[in-house]
């Protein structure tokens, strides 16, 4: 029952949190540039996101008449699809969880490569050439810092010894896996904004090479959709980031200071403190959007293969072998 | 069984929906008024010279190659991360042959410059 309760929220969560990230984006870029932001529609602006949304489906909806209609019309359903299907292993406190599966990483990250089909076939099927670029640049980096999160990911399983994502959350009690695996979690958080395609890694939608990049053929709600589909995967990203390195939804150390708390209080704690760090996370990602400049390409793929990914292996070769090396001594 | 899995599939049933439920709102209520230039691929204003589907850098091809070789390193990994205390030393020593192996083969890549995307032409900065 618990987990129905958690699956109505998560997604309402979601779907609303992608709407506020537009929302905080533009205001914070506002602070960032010194100027206003939206500031019109509704007390401080608070109604613009709502307003684009009905702007963006009351707008025509045109499909190129060289590209692949069907391609075209399926492609935006699919990053929007992942995104929210991620929420089912995500756990927002102790015993707060969708599903209990016992390969959630695993799930997480078959869910996660998913994504890339959305922006390729999105490129393909406009048949523009601005397009097709953008679709071939989002594949090329998508699955080249997929290595390196996998990496990441798997160091931190190290300390859980298992693949399921609440063992991960459970085991960062006492000391977060930014702690002991710094890393580990350097690398990941660099790797999430190279999924979820923030600046620095915005080669996808490079607006003064490629126009929209992957989207530059889409109208209206379409168009929409991979823009809700970016914020989502932002607040998602930080859910992981938070999951994964930042504890969780354990306080700093809780294992050593926290007593024993009541099972609605615990509950209302848990939520608050994961719900806290990943906004910390949210406004991050946009910090650094408005604040670092666009990589090349060039440089996004050196980064990925010739740093990011051999410092991840031996990261994690270290990591093993220390562990190893301590529970069963050099034997 | 049912109880862990029944949740994700109503989790992929609601995701669906919500992105169609977007998409057919759209269709419903915006105006659809197509005529030939707004049908037309966008070429910064100009007629599109031929298909897009032209032949792209090989690179791609090879980072996808690339890929699948270390995805499977990432993946076999998995497996032993779960039980990696408890199965020996044997078993340590020969993962860590395995990851040296592909790693071995990662730096050849490197320095065969198979990944290297872009020029060649080293330009010199303006500072320095």
């Amino acid at each position: 029952m618990m987990s129905y309760i958690v699956l109505g929220v998560s997604v309402a969560l979601l779907v609303s949190s992608a709407a506020i990230a537009v929302y905080a984006e533009r205001r914070i870029a506002g602070a960032i540039q010194n100027r206003y932001g939206p500031n019109r529609v509704g007390p401080l602006g608070l109604f613009q996101p709502v307003a684009d949304v009905i702007k963006l489906i009351l707008k025509e909806d045109v499909t190129p008449s060289a590209g692949y209609r069907f391609l075209h019309t399926i492609a935006p359903i699919i990053p929007v699809a992942t995104a929210i299907m991620t929420v089912a292993v995500i756990p927002f406190g102790d015993g707060l969880y969708v599903s209990d599966m016992n390969a959630s990483v695993l799930y997480l990250l078959a869910i996660a490569s998913l994504g890339v089909y959305g922006i390729t076939i999105a490129g393909w099927a406009s048949n523009s050439k601005y397009s097709l670029l953008g679709g071939l640049r989002a594949s090329a980096q998508m699955i080249s810092y997929e290595l390196p999160l996998g990496m990441a990911v798997a160091s931190c399983l190290l300390f859980a010894g298992s693949l399921n994502i609440l063992d991960v959350a459970a085991s960062q009690e006492t000391w977060w896996n930014i702690i002991r695996n710094p890393l580990g979690g350097i690398i990941f958080i660099i790797s999430a904004f190279a999924e979820s395609k923030r600046t620095p890694f915005d080669l996808v939608e490079a607006e003064q090479e490629l126009v929209g990049g992957f989207h530059t053929e889409y109208s209206s709600m379409k168009f929409g959709m991979f823009f809700l589909a970016e914020y989502m995967h932002v607040v998602i990203n930080s859910m992981l980031i938070t999951t994964f390195f930042f504890g969780s939804y354990h306080l700093p150390f809780a294992g050593a200071w926290l007593p024993e708390l009541s099972e609605p209080l615990k509950m209302a704690l848990d939520v608050s403190v994961f719900l806290a760090k990943t906004s910390f996370f949210v406004f991050f990602f946009i910090w650094v959007r408005w604040t670092i400049g666009r990589f090349t390409f060039k440089q996004v793929m050196d980064l990925g293969w010739s740093k990011l990914l051999p410092l991840s292996i031996i990261n994690f070769v270290v990591i093993a072998s220390v562990l190893y090396f301590l529970h069963n001594g050099l034997s | 069984m049912l109880e862990t899995y029944l949740p994700v599939v109503l989790l992929a049933a609601i995701s669906l929906t919500i992105a169609l439920i977007f998409m057919t709102l759209s269709r419903v209520m915006g105006p659809y008024r197509p005529n030939k230039v707004k049908l037309t691929p966008y070429e910064s204003g100009m007629d599109p010279i031929g298909e897009a589907k032209e032949r792209y850098s090989i690179s791609y091809y090879l980072v996808a190659m690339e890929f699948i070789v270390f995805d499977l390193e990432v993946m076999f990994l998995y497996p032993w991360v779960v039980r990696y205390l408890d199965l020996g030393f044997a078993t340590f020593a020969a993962v860590i042959v395995f990851i040296t192996v592909l790693f071995l083969g990662l730096l050849y890549t490197l320095k065969k410059g198979t990944l290297d995307f872009g020029s060649q032409t080293k330009v010199k900065p303006l500072w320095d």
